[in-house]
């Protein structure tokens, strides 16, 4: 059955490693529940392609599960850690939500946007840093306010505690 | 069955239930309305529109009535304070995003979310906020977005998934940026996707053809039949101003359900095309010209005397559309009759008749629609119903998802829906060896039929065959169905005899698929060279393809294009051109270079009949519509020449007492599939040439199959269409050596055509797929055989 024949082509296929990395996922899960791997197919996908996925690898992804592709294309774009557009390499989050705005996340934001030369949902022009959409809580409170650079968090920030670590970029 | 029912109260009302079902299918069937938009009897329940809230006693809070179980002793309230408030405020949620363009909307007049408004909406909406805005997609010529309006019920998604089994529409995004749609730029390419048009409860999905054509309440509402293939979907023709301005399913539970293929609901376009012929035309030195019906009779029937009398009514011959009314079919076969002739058929795409006097009385599937359902295994030789017979196909699909091993043995690999459980891509001279294999493997070296086991000596099954037979045999309802790949292979005889035998040793059903909406009826209706109608006596006429080989003086075509209906177009067309008489009935204006005379008729929807589908179930239908300009019914066609010619049987007092003549043919035979008449084995296999040679698959896509549908704009901007290029494999494109090649060359016996080169995986090694239905095609000829091909234009 390939009710997967969608119309955009380019079929960019998923590297070893990823493939390796869905398996071990398929593994976990019961037989013939293949769509249970989506998310972590994802992710491994667009850990590889410099943080965002593209309509090859999500069709890529699809074809691997057997899925339909759409159904890949709707928890694509669901999500907010997936990125379906291009953007920058490492990406920035600060939060937003009640402890960190009350503990100066604003500052935070205005600092970095001032720094970058971007606004919150952009990404700087020799593509290094994607300033994400602000989050919502990201469960560390108590060292508000706090950012997430790719998977690590930082807490208690000031502006030169992120100058340092944005400045540590690649 | 053990009587296990609830009993449930509904607004004071005891209510009998059975466990597990939900709340709402029971109020539905008490008729205590609730309202709804995501929930539809015939997809699953996703419960995300909430509207059919209901109170439940002792439950803490209102229910959705799509997705709560009955329970003993429930109390339900559909219409209480409580049910009503959270249906208000759940309708006063859906109109926030729901732009006021009903006055601009198609679906006003016939819209859920409109009508539930009217019950539930507030007057003034207190919602000041801006609303959201969804950009349209294209999603193809069929289906027309605007997708502001929708409300997310998902039924579209649903039905892509469950019903058509091809999921094109999903929910992209979250929250206020969800939106339905393809999320690519992508047609849709369902042969079922029409019907999201009418799952869809608000305008966000409506008919693109139709769109801002009339509004719903100008036009009256007539039924129909649908006439493209033997199934017979029940239709409703919406009509304004003597037009039809749509086509939407009628339901019918034991045929198409609620749901409509494409072809059958947008094909009425071809009715209101320009290219319609709308008066008679002659033919004289001075080239065509129009005249009146007294004329153009007078010179038909003129002619159709001059030529019996001077060289034998042999000389006349009949070749009938196979969607022909079964009123037609007997009319145009009464008249060549009573002429003295009996060359008439309705098999335009069959080129091999050798075992017509062992056919059925008409072919059929052997079973209903609803038992298809029931199969717990088939096999399909040389056809793809997914496309070509598509609500049989969602029948297969229904019992193929419950379980049913469905197998296919074809040229190509089509894309069916569902999953085969075996699939043998193999070229169309190796089809007959390997249904023979099959039938090998259940029947073994030594079968009572000493004829068959004869035929069977030098088969040799393999695995798979073993496989395939396996299968079959383990099913308690089996079936073997020959499709139209089937019906135009040049030895269709044997592989009847074949499929015939292996479901007779089956204990199952067996089914041919024909092209058209009503070759039964035709067969019963006497349309074919051998027989009389009702088969009360034998005949000794021409068929399809002899009549084109010997020549003819006058030929009686009805509703056909013989370039693009015909075995062998090519053929086709240089037979009639040495015809001295084409008398074309026809919908539109064709065959200007061969035909002498044009009778303009009356299609579908304008034309008053019956058609007798693959069950064996007689449908009749009234005219919709008035035909344009002079068109007439062909019946009443047929009737002034007959009356012209002073021929004594058509004195019918109307058309009912034509209809009633038809109807008895019905009682004297019932439809049967394998044939009263003994099964007569064929002497011996057809022989497999042993080289690797090239043969031509001419498949004919479901929007290529018949005039009406070619001269439909929206359907020929589909992919189903005909598209006159040479589809073939890499393997085989690399053992020919074509490179580059952008264009072959492609050969066969009779003509050459020169074609765009398409790779395509599906086609099976050693073949060229060129498809049936299309003008540049034409020339090539036979729709199988062997062809050669050569590269001619490189990169």
């Amino acid at each position: 059955m390939t009710d997967n024949l969608g119309d955009s082509g380019v079929n960019e296929g998923l590297s070893k490693h990823v493939q390796e990395e869905v398996d071990r996922w398929l593994a976990i899960f019961p037989v013939g529940q293949k769509q249970s791997a989506v998310l972590a197919a994802l992710r491994a996908a667009q850990h590889e392609n410099q943080g965002y996925l593209t309509e090859g690898l999500m069709d890529a992804v699809a074809d691997y599960l057997d899925l339909p592709r759409i159904a890949v294309y709707e928890v694509a774009s669901f999500y907010s850690m997936l990125e379906t557009e291009p953007c920058g390499r490492h990406s920035v989050s600060v939060c937003t939500n009640i402890s960190c705005m009350l503990r100066g996340a604003d500052e935070i934001i205005a600092h970095i946007e001032s720094k970058l030369g971007i606004k919150v949902g952009q990404s700087t022009d020799d593509n290094r840093i994607y300033l994400k959409q602000e989050e919502e809580c990201l469960a560390a409170c108590c060292g508000a306010p706090m950012m997430m650079v790719n998977h690590k968090y930082y807490e208690n920030l000031t502006p030169d505690k992120v100058d340092a670590v944005l400045d540590g970029l690649e | 069955m053990p009587d296990n029912s609830i009993t449930i109260e509904i607004d004071g009302q005891a209510v009998e239930a059975q466990p597990g079902q939900m709340l709402i299918e029971v109020t539905d069937r008490i008729g205590n309305y609730v309202p709804r938009f995501c929930y539809h009897n015939k997809l699953s329940v996703a419960a995300n529109c909430r509207m059919c809230l209901v109170e439940v006693e002792k439950a803490p809070k209102p229910l959705p009535a799509c997705a709560t179980p009955v329970a003993d002793g429930m109390k339900v309230h559909t219409r209480s304070a409580l049910a009503v408030d959270a249906q208000k405020s759940v309708m006063e949620f859906l109109l926030i995003n729901h732009p006021l363009d009903c006055p601009i909307c198609d679906q006003g007049g016939e819209c859920e979310l409109q009508d539930l408004a009217m019950g539930y909406g507030r007057d003034v909406s207190r919602y000041q906020e801006n609303k959201r805005v969804v950009q349209d997609k294209n999603i193809g010529p069929l289906v027309q977005t605007d997708m502001t309006r929708c409300i997310h019920c998902t039924r579209c998604v649903r039905f892509g998934e469950e019903i058509a089994g091809l999921r094109e529409l999903g929910a992209t995004g979250r929250s206020e940026f969800m939106e339905i749609g393809t999320y690519i730029e992508k047609s849709m390419t369902s042969e079922l996707s029409g019907n999201v048009i009418d799952l869809c409860p608000v305008g966000a999905l409506t008919s693109k053809p139709f769109r801002f054509r009339a509004r719903t309440w100008e036009m009256t509402q007539h039924e129909g039949v649908a006439v493209h293939d033997p199934i017979g979907s029940n239709i409703h023709f919406h009509v304004k101003n003597d037009q039809v301005k749509r086509v939407a399913p009628a339901e019918n539970e034991d045929i198409n359900e609620v749901w409509l293929s494409d072809r059958d609901r947008f094909s009425y376009e071809g009715l209101n095309s320009a290219e319609r012929l709308t008066t008679p035309m002659l033919r004289d030195e001075q080239g065509w010209r129009e005249v009146g019906w007294q004329t153009a009779i007078e010179y038909v029937s003129n002619k159709l005397q001059a030529i019996a009398k001077e060289q034998g009514a042999g000389a006349i011959g009949a070749l009938i559309s196979p969607s022909a009314t079964s009123e037609e079919c007997y009319l145009a076969q009464q008249l060549l009759r009573e002429l003295g002739s009996d060359n008439i058929d309705h098999r335009l795409r069959q080129t091999d008749f050798t075992d017509q006097d062992n056919a059925p009385a008409c072919p059929g599937l052997g079973l209903t629609l609803q038992q298809v359902e029931q199969l717990d295994a088939a096999l399909i030789i040389g056809g793809f119903p997914r496309k070509d017979q598509p609500i049989f196909n969602h029948r297969l699909r229904k019992a193929a998802r419950a379980g049913a091993r469905v197998m296919a043995i074809n040229p190509v690999d089509f894309d069916f829906n569902f999953e085969l459980a075996h699939k043998q891509i193999i070229a169309p001279e190796r089809l007959v060896t390997e249904v023979a294999a099959v039938v090998k493997a259940i029947v073994g070296d030594q079968d009572p039929d000493a004829a068959l086991t004869r035929l069977l000596a030098e088969v040799r099954p393999d695995a798979r065959h073993e496989t395939l037979a396996q299968a079959l045999t383990a099913a308690d309802r089996p079936a073997v169905f020959i499709g139209s790949l089937g019906i135009s292979h040049p030895h269709f005889s044997v592989l009847r005899y074949l499929g015939a035998t292996l479901a007779q040793r089956l204990a199952g059903a067996f089914g041919c698929l024909d092209y058209g909406a009503n070759s039964a009826g035709a067969w019963l209706a006497g349309a074919v060279p051998h027989r009389l109608p009702g088969m009360v006596g034998a005949a000794n006429g021409l068929n399809a393809g002899a009549m084109l080989k010997h020549d003819l003086a006058a030929c009686l075509l009805l509703n056909a294009e013989p370039e693009l209906d015909f075995f062998d177009g090519k053929q086709a067309r240089d037979a009639l051109s040495r015809v001295e008489c084409v008398i074309a009935v026809t919908g539109y204006r064709r065959a200007l270079d061969y035909a002498h005379v044009l009778l303009p008729m009356a299609l579908y929807a304008e034309n008053p009949g019956s058609f007798l589908n693959l069950e064996g179930r007689r449908q009749c239908f009234e005219a919709a519509v008035a035909p344009p300009g002079s068109a007439r019914p062909a019946w009443q066609i047929f009737c002034s020449i007959a009356s012209s010619l002073d021929l004594e049987g058509f004195k019918y007092a109307g058309f009912e007492a034509l209809c009633a003549t038809v109807l008895a043919l019905a009682d004297k035979v019932q439809p049967d599939t394998v044939g009263a008449a003994a099964l007569g084995a064929p002497a011996a296999l057809p022989a497999v040439a042993a080289d690797a040679g090239l043969e031509r698959v001419g498949y004919v896509p479901m929007n290529s199959v018949d005039a009406l549908v070619r001269h439909a704009p929206a359907l020929q901007q589909t992919g189903d269409v005909a598209d006159g290029c040479a589809h073939i494999n890499e393997k085989t494109a690399n053992r020919l050596e074509l490179g580059g090649a952008k264009l072959v060359e492609v050969s066969s016996h009779s003509g050459q055509v020169r074609l765009p080169l398409q790779i395509d995986h599906t086609v099976a090694d050693d073949c060229v797929l060129i498809h049936g239905g299309h003008a540049d095609s034409a020339g090539l000829g036979p729709l199988a055989g062997r062809v050669s091909l050569t590269g001619v234009g490189h990169d």
